[in-house]
């Protein structure tokens, strides 16, 4: 897995609460068996003014100008700045994968749905979650000040901006993995001996959970 | 000692190990797989030279992609072709119980497990899609999980995880004729919000819960993400039992009365403390209908498109004004004064047996209206179709112009050729109505089975419970 330590980069500001999953990553380009290659189409329906469809030439499309991401001042953004329950709806990993490809490293929010939250994690990607009030704050300096930039210490779990330093929280197994990149089926591979002896036990208290299901 | 709520007691008993900081090693007992969230997570097992840990706890099944017409020539569409061959070539690599496209039980995973009895109570079931929390309807603690990792519980069986707060959602009373799990799970996400059971899991318990079939309990568990709520659960009771009995992968004998003990335990304690508890009446509770884009916005039928000038919060003000927008609505609209240009029923929400006996009943003797472009019907399973054949159903929607499909999730998520074009509006019974869930630009509206043939006869929404008198 990629690692998380420090980050600096350019705020874009997408000023929406409960943005859902479907509108990240819509469903047709879902079809794709790889991950990689989802940036290009990453918020399609907001981002162009036709719509897309997987293996389009996206560099021909009409950008939507009103779009955030689409804006001059935007370009180049590395920290999403979004509003409550972001990444709502459904478990589709291609969500982070297609923040993550389009060079997003951190989303801001007030507040996350859990599996997007939990995916994040995954490819490296650091979701943070500050008070409705501070996020409130964010969105007004970034509006107001072009090229506001912050830095991100995930060690230290602090967000730098131009005038102040912010502390977020984050759960401390999943700060270790991303701090030092840990794959964690590894991890977890290491405690094999623990799992089949759950599986012993709990065999011979309900059986009728291990069995098979056979082909007809 | 305080008792246990039923997650709790699913929790504890999967525990493999504990850290101090509260992550935990679950054991998973059954995972579920389809074509879309899979195919990376087999890549990175090969890539990593590992095998799954325990094949029998899998069934693969391919549902998002499959065409709903006739089969016979395959997928038409080359990049769905590819991703529906790639779980057939995963399934036979790894010796998978596969329901591959042309098998007769093949249909939308959270259909099939519970109806082959693959599902029972006890279990932690999984599976890449946030729609898993179908199967809490069996007392499981069952949730959706991204593809790294359906990569992690294929490679150790396992889940990584921390235990969730408790919240029990609680319907007292009846409810009322024409009322369903879909009307009263439309009102309970608009009572609490999308984000309303984020980080808890519901268990939903009161007298009207206990009323549902295992079809509406699993219904109403279904939509618990649309609540912001990875897992909801019922407790076991003689509707659980008396539904997995005899099911092809159901206990038999006298393991089946084993197991039958067990599972009476799957309830909460009475003196369980829940972190949260929310209390609807269920006799208050009407036939719902949602207007916006997100699945909080919902009225009763018999209400009218809510205005964001009256909405206090302006975040959720500037949500309304946008969905308001998009749908194409005017503040103060009477729902029922809303046309439709496309009714669907179907999807993991509402498309097993009794979802399509209600709405077939609506319909019967009756003709869509002629305004519609479409009306459609597509079954849960290819045993759900069975069924619904052997009892007529198919008959009563042909005449009255439905189009009577193959199983698989269609214009839910509009993976496959069914999709709305920018503009049309469309009654279905389905569980999320985000911009362009249904095809660009479409516009959906939530409703139950019964309300959706109440839609396609009148052409606009209508009470059902008026055109039945």
């Amino acid at each position: 897995m990629k690692a998380f330590t420090q980050h600096t980069g350019l705020v874009v500001p997408l000023d929406r609460a409960n943005v859902d999953t479907d509108a990240i990553i819509p469903k047709q380009f879902l079809k794709s068996i790889k991950r990689t290659g989802f940036g290009v189409n990453l918020f399609d329906d907001w981002r162009y003014l036709d719509k897309g469809e997987p293996d389009g030439n996206n560099a021909q499309r009409p950008l939507n100008p009103d779009f955030v991401l689409n804006q001059p001042r935007y370009a180049g953004a590395s920290i999403l700045l979004a509003r409550k329950n972001f990444g709502c709806g459904s478990s589709r990993e291609h969500a982070v994968w297609a923040l993550d490809d389009y060079g997003i490293r951190a989303v801001i929010a007030p507040s996350f749905a859990d599996i997007f939250h939990n995916n994040s994690f995954k490819s490296g990607l650091l979701p943070v979650e500050l008070d409705e009030a501070v996020v409130e704050r964010l969105f007004r300096e970034v509006e107001a000040q072009p090229g506001y930039q912050l830095s991100i210490d995930l060690a230290e779990q602090t967000i730098t901006t131009p005038s102040e330093t912010l502390h977020f929280a984050v759960d401390s197994f999943r700060k270790h993995c991303l701090l030092n990149g840990l794959d964690d089926i590894g991890l977890t591979l290491q405690h094999a001996d623990e799992i089949r002896a759950y599986e012993q036990h709990r065999y011979q208290q309900a059986p009728w959970l291990f069995a098979g299901v056979a082909a007809e | 000692m305080t008792g246990k709520t039923l997650y709790e007691k699913l929790w504890d008993a999967h525990i493999v190990r504990a850290d101090a900081d509260g992550t935990a090693l679950i054991y998973i007992d059954r995972h579920l797989v389809h074509e879309v969230t899979s195919p990376q997570a087999f890549e990175g097992l090969k890539l990593a030279g590992r095998q799954p840990w325990r094949t029998s706890s899998i069934i693969a099944v391919a549902d998002h992609n499959v065409p709903t017409t006739d089969r016979s020539q395959g997928i038409a569409d080359p990049v769905s072709r590819l991703q529906v061959a790639t779980l057939d070539a995963n399934a036979r690599d790894y010796n998978l119980t596969y329901f591959n496209m042309n098998d007769r039980r093949q249909g939308i995973v959270h259909v099939i497990g519970p109806e082959q009895g693959a599902t029972l109570p006890g279990m932690t079931v999984v599976c890449g899609d946030s729609h898993t929390s179908t199967h809490g309807a069996f007392a499981t603690l069952a949730m959706g999980i991204g593809t790294s990792e359906v990569e992690h519980v294929l490679a150790t069986q396992c889940l990584l995880t921390r235990q969730m707060k408790t919240l029990q959602v609680r319907v007292e009373g009846q409810v009322g004729p024409g009322v369903t799990a879909k009307d009263i799970m439309l009102a309970i996400i608009g009572e609490i919000g999308t984000a309303g059971g984020t980080g808890y899991a519901i268990e939903f318990a009161g007298e009207a819960i206990r009323a549902l079939s295992m079809e509406g309990r699993m219904t109403l568990c279904n939509m618990s993400i649309e609540a912001g709520a990875r897992c909801g659960m019922v407790a076991v009771d003689d509707t659980t039992i008396e539904y997995l009995r005899g099911r092809p992968y159901a206990p038999q004998g006298e393991l089946w009365d084993c197991a039958v003990d067990a599972w009476r335990e799957l309830v909460s304690d009475a003196d369980a403390v829940f972190d949260k508890v929310v209390v609807l009446d269920g006799t208050a509770i009407q036939p719902q209908v949602s207007w916006g884009t997100s699945p909080e916005m919902v009225v009763p039928v018999g209400g009218r498109v809510p205005d964001p000038n009256e909405e206090a919060d302006p975040v959720k003000a500037e949500g309304m004004q946008r969905a308001l927008q998009y749908m194409d609505l005017a503040p103060g609209v009477p729902i029922s004064a809303i046309t439709l240009d496309r009714i669907f029923i179907g999807s993991c929400t509402n498309s097993r047996i009794e979802d399509l006996r209600a709405a077939a009943a609506v319909i019967r003797g009756r003709k869509i209206a002629p305004t519609l472009k479409q009306a459609m019907v597509v079954p849960g399973s290819g045993l759900v179709k069975a069924q619904a054949e052997a009892e007529g159903l198919d008959q009563v929607f042909i005449a009255a112009g439905f189009e009577w499909r193959e199983p698989g999730c269609s214009m839910c998520l509009a993976m496959n050729a069914d999709r709305l074009q920018p503009g049309e509006r469309c009654a279905s019974t389905s569980n999320r109505n985000f911009e362009g869930r249904q095809g660009s630009g479409g516009r959906k509206h939530l409703v139950s089975p019964a309300m959706a043939a109440a839609a396609a006869i009148a052409g606009h929404f209508v009470d059902v419970r008026e055109l039945s008198s």
